[in-house]
Parts: structure tokens; sequence; C-alpha cells
């Protein structure tokens, strides 16, 4: 088993999907994550195990790559791809409790902003690391965060925003969120946003980058 | 594709200042007619945009412009255009929009009347179509509203009339994450195309009927959004460089359609556009490094006929407001430009080499824009049957030039980078030059909630 699940990480980390994906050519033709995720849990893997040992260990690696600049987006997606592919086959389980997802991230950008590109690039890198990630898309109001909030009591809720003048809306969301309920965490990025504002505004964490939210939330979840 | 030749075809003659085709404003600037003027930007400090701030926020637009102005009486300047790009509650609501186009008019008007100077404004209302996922290009209320706010702010005194259209975005930017090549020309060159020739026949109507000059378009949430990520290490620059080619021939519609330039400042597809059409073009570089960084600082200004900060906050700084901070930068910048103009085109070619020389081997995308490679590259573009195969044709030769350069050790790469070369190669030689097969193939990838083709006239 523990060679199976070694695979399964290389596939993730390499972006194999299934048998059909052409990359990387060392493995044209081969079995991918989508394949050896189904034989691992044939052969007696429990969800959790393949999660952990195999896709998350894959995504590490990549994301590890990643901040090092070894790679660019496009590979990080690929592996996103494959773990997904291999999810698939996982989340039957996850949603009937026979497993858990490491946590819950609600995701948006605020009200009178339409940038998501950075919130996608976010969501994906969350997602990769074995979150389930709810993407609530962009020009967000505070109601809807916190009807989200409510249905996921102990999600951690990104904010994203690209304007000087849209910005300024991630301070209203962050106080409805802390007044409904104080302990519900708030992390915010965008290009205007600085850690001077995330004080100002009472929010829990501003990362420049995906991975120091990623370790932000991997620290909670721990 | 309309252009079939070039405008310029020299590179001695793709210089900073002068346009085959100079666009006279209504005050009498005389934009590439032997001059690079400023241009400046500016956006509002982190605050709410409502009817209580509004009062407010109109008095620092006019405090703005007023201190630009004087700023420039005290350096002599020669001419001055101001670009109000609008933020999303200036379009939705409209009169706010022309209510600050009208007090920027009056700073305008006074200075120009009481001592000559010399400015305008360059209005540019945001694509508020976006808000809509996904997006209703042709049908959307929102269409009205930013054809109303160009329609009354040219009344109030928008004299250049621009935008930074956005069709086929809601597509691009997935496949530029993936770096998708063919996603990619589907939303520049097959949408964007056709969105931009629905709207900008409107646009091009409106600067017509109120006697205004219809300025030109920007691939800067396509072109920017690309350098911005490649800038970061998210995407390889050899891919900004050839997403940037291929904006060239969907922003030049703008053209195609009637509008007369300068070309908007974000959009450094400007320089293929100035080659390929003759008008003037607006560009931004080393001092637009207040609202984005970039690898084409000097370069950038190699063929500018408008030079620009491109957006920068209304703050105070240590001088001043960082506006009139922005502004006696670009003075000093355009200074420079017009004493070599001024001394004849033997120092413009020399000031234009070390603007070109100094970046053109560090990064592909400064490599493209040198203008022997833009002439080469705007060669190609013309030769296309159709937008479509306009971009490829643009897109392989860039590549092919890049390449050459690599291989030769004059440009500075990677092996991460340049193994994306054979890549975009195959996958752009790939794309059926016929649109309608191209569109067919598409048709049949593309997740269709994430776009209406009809809506693109498909």
């Amino acid at each position: 088993m523990e060679e199976l699940l070694k695979q399964i990480a290389h596939c993730v980390e390499f972006g194999k999907i299934n048998q059909a994906s052409p990359y990387p050519p060392d493995l044209k033709g081969k079995d991918g994550a989508d394949e050896l995720t189904k034989k691992a849990l044939d052969q007696g893997a429990t969800a959790e195990e393949i999660l952990t040992n195999a896709l998350i260990v894959g995504m590490g690696k990549v994301g590890v790559k990643f901040r090092e600049n070894k790679v660019f987006v496009p590979q990080v997606l690929m592996s996103a791809k494959a773990m997904s592919a291999a999810m698939a086959h996982l989340k039957p389980l996850f949603a009937s409790g026979a497993a858990k997802r490491k946590g819950t991230f609600i995701i948006g950008t605020v009200q009178g902003d339409l940038h998501d590109i950075g919130k996608n690039l976010v969501s994906m890198m969350v997602e990769g690391n074995g979150y389930e990630v709810i993407d609530l898309g962009v020009d967000v109001n505070a109601d809807t965060f916190l009807t989200e909030a409510e249905k996921y009591p102990h999600a951690v809720i990104g904010l994203s925003a690209l304007l000087t003048t849209t910005m300024v809306n991630m301070e209203n969301i962050v106080n409805a969120l802390k007044e409904k309920n104080p302990e519900t965490k708030v992390c915010i990025g965008g290009a205007p946003v600085t850690q001077d504002f995330c004080n100002k505004i009472n929010a829990d964490l501003y990362s420049p980058d995906p991975q120091g939210l990623v370790e932000y939330l991997d620290k909670l979840a721990s | 594709m309309k252009f079939k030749k070039l405008a310029i075809e020299s590179m001695e003659d793709l210089c900073f200042g002068t346009a085959p085709s100079p666009v006279t404003t209504r005050r009498g600037l005389i934009i590439g007619g032997g001059k690079v003027y400023p241009e400046l930007n500016f956006t509002l400090p982190p605050m709410h945009i409502n009817d209580d701030t509004f009062p407010d926020i109109k008095n620092q637009y006019r405090e703005i412009v007023r201190a630009a102005l004087q700023r420039g009486l005290e350096l002599y300047s020669e001419g001055i255009v101001f670009e109000f790009e609008t933020l999303i509650e200036m379009t939705k609501n409209p009169s706010y929009g022309v209510d600050i186009v009208k007090v920027m008019n009056e700073e305008c008007e006074n200075y120009f009347v009481k001592h000559g100077l010399k400015s305008e404004i360059r209005l540019t209302p945001n694509d508020l179509r976006e808000f809509e996922r996904p997006p209703k290009q042709r049908t959307s209320g929102y269409l009205d509203t930013m054809l109303e706010l160009f329609e009354e702010g040219a009344k109030a005194g928008g004299d250049l009339l621009s935008i930074e259209s956005t069709g086929g975005k809601e597509i691009f930017d997935d496949a530029l994450m993936h770096c998708n090549i063919r996603e990619i020309a589907f939303a520049l060159n097959v949408l964007g195309v056709r969105d931009m020739q629905m709207l900008w026949e409107k646009i091009a109507g409106i600067a017509d009927k109120q006697g205004k000059i219809a300025g030109g378009d920007t691939a800067c949430g396509f072109g920017n959004t690309a350098m911005v990520l490649a800038e970061k290490k998210y995407i390889p620059k050899i891919f900004a460089a050839v997403v940037r080619i291929m904006t060239v021939s969907r922003t030049i519609v703008a053209i195609e359609q009637g509008a007369k330039g300068p070309d908007k400042d974000c959009g450094y597809e400007g320089a293929f556009l100035k080659a390929i059409t003759g008008t003037p073009i607006s560009m931004e570089g080393k001092t637009a490094a207040c609202a984005h960084l970039s690898p084409l600082g000097n370069i950038a200004g190699a063929c500018a006929d408008l030079w620009s900060n491109e957006s920068v906050q209304n703050i105070k700084l240590l001088a001043d407001m960082a506006p009139t901070v922005y502004f006696e930068q670009l003075t000093y910048d355009t200074r420079l430009f017009n004493q070599a103009v001024s001394s004849g085109k033997s120092d413009i070619l020399k000031l234009q080499k070390y603007m070109v020389e100094s970046d053109m081997y560090l990064d592909p995308q400064a490599f493209i824009l040198a203008p022997e490679n833009v002439i080469k590259i705007s060669a190609e573009i013309v030769k296309g049957s159709n937008h479509l195969d306009a971009a490829i044709k643009g897109a392989l030769k860039g590549i092919s030039l890049i390449e050459d350069a690599v291989s030769e050790g004059r440009l500075k790469s990677s092996e991460m980078e340049d193994a994306y070369i054979p890549v975009l190669k195959d996958e752009l030689s790939s794309i059926p030059v016929s649109e309608d097969e191209f569109i067919a193939e598409m048709d049949s990838i593309i997740d269709k909630t994430k776009y209406i083709k009809e809506e693109y006239g498909l």
C-alpha cells in the first residue's frame, strides 16, 4: 500500500491526472491519480489515508517548488487537477462522514470589486492543501458572508480586494462576522491591502501570498 | 483586419513624440505632433464613495487637477492630459462621473484662459459589464449606463474617450492561469474582437456626435495581468510576451471602428498600433511604478506620444500630494524627450537607443517592444487574413525572434522559461486559420456556464 500511495503522491506532484494525460511525458500511458486512487480504495486504503499520505504529500511538494520558483502556476494547477481527480473518489466518503477534511475555507472578493484572479489562485492552493473551499465569487456583501459563515461555523473566512475604494468594504464584513461570532477567523489579501490595514480593521491575518494563508490554516487546524 | 500595411515601415521612424496621424485637441494640444506630453492619472485613497462622501471626492479631484496645473505653470509645462478613469460607483451613477468631469474641466479651462496652459481630459469609464457573470456584453443594462457616461461626460468636458474593455475576460483569466494559449486566442482574438467591434462603433459614434475624439482601448486586463503574474513568477515571462503580441489585433479594433488615438497608457500593445495605424499612443514605464511593477521602465518610452504614471493614490508624500509629485516626475521625463526632439533626429534616436538597450535584453516582454522587433512583428500581423490569424502570425514571429535571441545568448532567459517555447510554437501553429473552424472547435471545449456566445454575436 505504501508504494501505491507514493505513486499517487508522485502523480499529484507532477500533474498526472489520469491514464490519458499526456504530461508528464515519462508517465505517458500509465495510470494517473484517478486510476491509482480507485485502486488504493479497492485494496482497502481509507479516504483519510489517501488524502493525508498521498494527495497532501504531492500537493505539499509542488507547493514547495512553487514557493521556491521552481515551477509556474500552470504546473500547480495540473497538480490540483490530479488531486481533484483523486478526490472525486474520496468525496462520497467525506460526505458520508466516513472521513474528514482538514477544515473549511470560505472566500470571496468583497462588494464592489470584480477582480478574481488572486482569489481563484488562493482557492486553488487552499483546496489543494486538503481544505474544503466555498468560493462565493466576486462582489460579495456582508450578508452573504454571514449566511455562509452560519452554515459552516468553524470555517475560516477569506476576503479579497484589488481597489483602494473596495478594500474599505472589508471592514464592514469583518465587523459583521465578528459581531455574529467573535471567534470567526478572517483573513484578508489583495494588492492595496497591508498589515496595518489588517490590524486597523481587526482582521486576523494579512498574507501577501497564498502560501502564507495555507501555513496559517495549517496552524489553526493542528 | 482593416490594416494591410504598416503606417511606419522603418524602425528609425518609430519614435517618441511623432506619429503619422497626430491628434489635435480642443485647446490645441497636438498629440503625436512633435512633442511628448505628460498624462497624469490618479485615484482616491481608501474611502467609500456615496452621497455623503461625494462632496469631498469632487473636491479631491478638483484639487488634484488644480495643483498639477499650478505646478505645470511653475515648471513651464507645454501641455497636460488628465486621465479620469472612473471608479465603479462613478460609472454606475453617471451623475457622479459627469460632476467630476465638470470640476476637472473648470480647472483646465481656468488655467487655459488665464495662463494659456493647454490641458485636456481623457474620460475612461470602467467596463461595468463584468459585474454580471457570465457577462451580458450586448444586452446588459450596464452597457447603457456606460454609454450614458460617455455621452454626458463628453458634453461636460471629456475630450478624449477611452475604455479598458473586458470582452472575453471571463474566458481569459482562467486560461492565463493555465497558460492555455488556445483559450487565450479565443478570448482575445475571437470574443474580444467581436465585443470591441460592437462597443467601439458606439463610442466612436458618441465622439463624432459630440465633436470629441475617440481615443482608444487597452488590453490592460489581459496583457498587464499576464505581465504582473509573470513579475510574480506565476507564469513564464515568455508566455506574457506572447500574450502581449496577441493583444494587438484585439486593441486595433478600436481604430478600425473610428478611434483616432491616443491609445490608452496601460496598453503596451500601443507601440504595435502606432507602427500599424500611425495613430499616436500613450505609454507608461518607470514613472508608473507607483501603480505596478514592470520590466519595461525605459523601453516603454521608445515611441510614446503621451507619457503616463498609470495611477497613484491621492495621498500626502514628503514633497506634496502624490499626484502633484508624479506630475512633476512626468514633466521632467517629457522635458528630456522633448529636448531630444528639439535637437533633431539623431538625438531622438540616441535617446531612444539608450531607453531600448537598457531594457530589451533583460526580459522577453521588453525585447518584443524594441522598435526593430515591433516593426518585424507588426509586419507579420498585417499579413493576417483575419484578427485571429493576425494574432497567431504575430505571436509566432515574436517567439521566433525571442528564440533566436535566447539561443545567441543575447536575451536573458532560463530553462524553465525556455521550455515553453516549443510548446507555444506547437500550440499556436495548430490553431486553424479559419475563424469558423476555430470557433466550432472551442465551442465544444469551453465551459458554457462561463460565457454567453450570443452576447458576442456568435
